[in-house]
């Protein structure tokens, strides 16, 4: 074009576009620089912390939020929630053991079969529940918050049935080795959350399916309308993620050594805070599973290295509560840079 | 009388690309200003940088003689400018008396917000521009062309000294367009100025004052429009070579008898309660069938069930000679039925690149289990050049293109596989004149190749430039056919 020349000299000063440059990106950044932050302020903070030994203990330590979390991903770049991850997770751990042999001190009226049989149930009732919660919000048209707030109390409910407030300690003997042993030095639960981040990062980037994903979250109408079956994908992200909250659940109860009820609520919280400190939106269609591994990351380490200073134990709980409003705070945040920029 | 709003050597570029290069803009008191340019001429972004949406521009503007840089739409909110903007960022959630009165809710005595007043002004509002709605009616609710009314009715009762009108009748139909007309001449003659942008320049010329036309980004007249003529205009909106264009815009087609093809699309007694009644059309193989009707008359909602996103209560529709399942979007489209909806919003992508947005329908196609980027950008690549779209880059999120490009991409989704059927809501929606001709092109270019084409619409230019035979629909009944006979926008007016 003849206008190039002159177009140079209107193109406002290389400051602000590095300024927008930035704000754009911030998204991304902002966990990044969170977690060399903190990686920084606690390897100078404490001695035990950069260790080889306390690196696989921040990996054991983060594998279970990382299976759930994985599915939550799905869930979240659609605009929808899961809230009943824990809970599902704390079923599928309890069905598990349900269907062991348990030992003759552990009074819980189990079923015991083969442990192939087992596991199979156990997945079975999770994708049960999952397709229950797909079943409410794309048939009846339950907003996902709810059903999954009423599903967080149906898996308890199962669980208290099942367990009757008692423990049961066995497990099938391969949830046991991919729950609690190693592979050499690496433990196989942290092997287990790697590929499930692998195979979710493969399904939503590089598949047909993973588009649909990030399309629904961006903008259903359009999807709709595109001829996408948008409540086929919103039940498959929904399905997703109870299963992989049921197996998170089965490994987490070899890894714990035991099955009781409520033992996985903190997980809850601590699963959406990975995806969302990550830097994947809560609007929908923005983020991945890069994303949900730094948000692992930056919780990961935070929990652990608040236990390598000395810190009052009560104070920890704030921290993590702030840090987490502060990751809220960019999302939306960068959101709305994002609206702007896209012309509004 | 000193100028009311005076620009200066106004410049903008996003990133490397110039919207605007020293433009020069005035705005007298009680005076309505039409502005005029092809699609991507840089008037939205002029416009968004009066209403403080930019503030980061090169130049000067001027406010009753005072240099003024608004940082927000606030700002120049609270300098008395108001904007309906191009996309319409109505509240769907929210009711239409909420919408109303976005923002400047009224308060009685105790610091609530007086729900009683604010839904008896509403309705004052609302019937002045000759509508009639409930105020409590949710916003999501309403068909396009209400939620635009609704919008405009928020701006122009804003008490906003000026008032920018981005595309306000891009959606309506010519009773509405009367009315509207009829309250920006009272709001002039009580000393309001209005800024009118459209892509209907007998609008224009017939509403305005004076006109000021943009082309690539600079402005290159402004006169009165009692001097001047449309075709003057088309004149400088194009440039030189417009010959061909001109015609094509100001003349009418008379319709032709299609060729004795096989039917493709039969409806047989389609109703739905609310919208539509006792539907029943065929279309042939390479026929374009034009569905035109006011505002309301259930045409744009039948156009949406043909495409399974809104249900019949009865009837049924035959593809091919086999019922078609009108129960979801993506059944339609594996039957082959092709729509482009009425609302940018409702189809496009505004995060995702160009290419993403004109891939989505087609994925199965071309890809199996992994995906392949690379084929779908030499097909968008194809696209963004056959239809013309600038700026021609595939990669650019789709949001930051100028209106009528992004109603390209939209069309250019169907472009690719070809579908048996393609069902076009207002296709030329916000497309300047050079646009609507690349429409009129590619929509004869499918006739050929024997798809059936549903084009409906509230604009008689639109279904006239495109259809073979009309059938003209009025409160939800097909009232007239018009095929094998000369067809003006006169006679299609006084059917509906
Ligand atoms: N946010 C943005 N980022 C990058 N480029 C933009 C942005 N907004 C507009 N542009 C570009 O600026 C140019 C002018 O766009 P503008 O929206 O002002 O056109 P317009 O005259 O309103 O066209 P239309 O009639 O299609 O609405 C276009 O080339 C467009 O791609
Ligand atoms: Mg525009």
């Amino acid at each position: 074009m003849s206008d190039t020349q002159d177009d140079a000299a209107l193109v406002p000063p290389r400051r602000r576009d590095a300024r927008a440059w930035l704000a754009a990106r911030l998204r991304n950044i902002a966990p990044l620089a969170t977690l060399l932050f903190l990686v920084a302020f606690f390897w100078i903070a404490s001695d035990s912390f950069a260790t080889f030994g306390n690196l696989t203990n921040i990996l054991t330590q983060i594998s279970v939020t990382a299976i759930i979390a994985v599915g939550l991903t799905f869930v979240i770049l659609c605009a929808e929630i899961d809230l009943s991850v824990a809970a599902i997770a704390n079923a599928t751990g309890i069905v598990v053991a349900f269907f062991t042999l348990q030992d003759a001190s552990v009074n819980i009226a189990n079923v015991p079969l083969p442990g192939w049989a087992a596991i199979v149930i156990a997945l079975a009732s999770c994708y049960a529940l999952g397709w229950i919660n797909a079943f409410g919000l794309t048939r009846i048209g339950i907003p996902s918050f709810i059903m999954t707030l009423a599903m967080l109390q149906i898996a308890a409910g199962i669980c208290a049935l099942l367990v009757r407030g008692q423990i049961a300690y066995s497990v099938p003997p391969l949830i046991g080795t991919l729950g609690a042993k190693s592979l050499g030095p690496v433990p196989w639960i942290a092997i287990v959350a790697a590929l499930f981040l692998l195979i979710g990062h493969l399904v939503l980037t590089y598949t047909r399916f993973g588009r649909y994903v990030y399309m629904v979250g961006g903008n259903r109408d359009a999807a709709e309308y595109s001829g996408v079956n948008v409540r086929r994908i919103l039940s498959a992200v929904m399905i997703i993620s109870a299963v992989c909250s049921g197996v998170a659940g089965m490994l987490g109860v070899a890894y714990f050594g035991s099955a009781q009820q409520n033992e996985f609520d903190t997980y809850l919280l601590d699963s959406i805070a990975a995806v969302v400190v990550g830097g994947t939106s809560l609007f929908g269609g923005q983020g991945g599973i890069g994303s949900t591994i730094i948000g692992l990351f930056v919780l990961g380490v935070l929990n652990n290295g608040l236990d390598h200073i000395n810190i009052d134990s009560f104070l920890k709980i704030l921290i993590r509560g702030l840090i987490l409003l502060i990751a809220l705070i960019i999302n939306v945040y960068a959101q709305r840079v994002r609206l702007a920029e896209a012309g509004g | 009388m000193t100028t009311l709003l005076e620009l200066a050597g106004i410049s903008k570029a996003f990133g490397g690309a110039v919207a605007l290069r020293e433009v020069d803009f005035a705005l007298e008191p009680g005076e309505i200003h039409g502005l005029v340019g092809e699609n991507g001429a840089g008037k939205s972004t002029l416009m968004k940088i009066i209403a403080g949406v930019h503030s980061e521009y090169v130049g000067e503007m001027r406010l009753d003689g005072r240099i003024v840089r608004f940082a927000s739409p606030r700002d120049a909110l609270a300098a008395g400018i108001g904007m309906v903007h191009q996309e319409l960022s109505a509240v769907r959630a929210l009711s239409v008396a909420e919408n109303v009165y976005m923002g400047v809710q009224p308060l009685n005595r105790l610091g609530l917000v007086d729900w009683r007043a604010m839904r008896h002004g509403a309705r004052e509002h609302l019937d002045s521009l000759g509508i009639a709605v409930d105020p409590r009616t949710p916003m999501g609710a309403l068909p396009l062309g209400l939620q635009q009314l609704v919008e405009l009715s928020r701006v122009l009762f804003s008490g906003a000294r000026i008032i920018i009108l981005d595309e306000p009748t891009s959606a309506l139909s010519p009773p509405e367009v009367e009315r509207l007309f009829g309250v920006l001449r009272r709001l002039r003659d009580a000393g309001r100025s209005i800024i009118f942008i459209s892509h209907f320049l007998d609008d224009v010329l017939a509403v305005c004052d004076r006109v000021t036309v943009f082309r690539n980004g600079r402005k290159v007249a402004v006169e009165a429009c009692a001097d001047v003529d449309k075709r003057w205009v088309i004149g400088r909106m194009i440039g030189a070579g417009h010959d061909e264009l001109e015609e094509s815009y100001l003349s009418d087609i008379p319709l032709q008898s299609p060729a004795e093809a096989p039917v493709v699309l039969a409806l047989e007694g389609l109703g739905r309660a609310g919208a539509y009644r006792d539907v029943s059309l065929a279309v042939r193989g390479g026929e374009v069938l034009g569905i035109y009707g006011f505002l309301g008359a259930g045409q744009l909602e039948l156009a949406r069930t043909l495409f399974g996103a809104l249900p019949p209560d009865r009837g049924r529709v035959l593809a091919g000679g086999r019922t078609l399942r009108l129960t979801s979007t993506s059944r339609a489209r594996r039957a082959g039925m092709a729509f482009l909806p009425e609302s940018r919003g409702m189809m496009l992508f505004a995060k995702e690149p160009v290419f993403k947005n004109m891939t989505i329908s087609i994925l199965e196609r071309i890809h199996r289990l992994w995906l392949r980027p690379a084929a779908e950008r030499a097909i968008a690549r194809e696209h963004v050049e056959r239809l013309r779209i600038r700026p021609p880059d595939p990669e650019r999120p789709l949001g930051t293109l100028s209106g009528g490009n992004q109603q390209k991409v939209a069309l250019a989704k169907w472009l690719t596989h070809l579908p048996r059927v393609l069902v076009l809501s207002e296709p030329t929606r916000g497309m300047d004149v050079g646009a609507k001709d690349d429409v009129v092109k590619i929509v004869r270019g499918l006739r050929e190749r024997g798809i059936g084409i549903v084009v409906a619409s509230t604009e008689p230019e639109t279904v006239l430039s495109l259809a073979d035979r009309i059938v003209v629909m009025k409160k939800g009944e097909v009232v007239r056919e018009f095929a094998d006979e000369p067809v003006s926008k006169d006679r299609l007016l006084a059917a509906a």
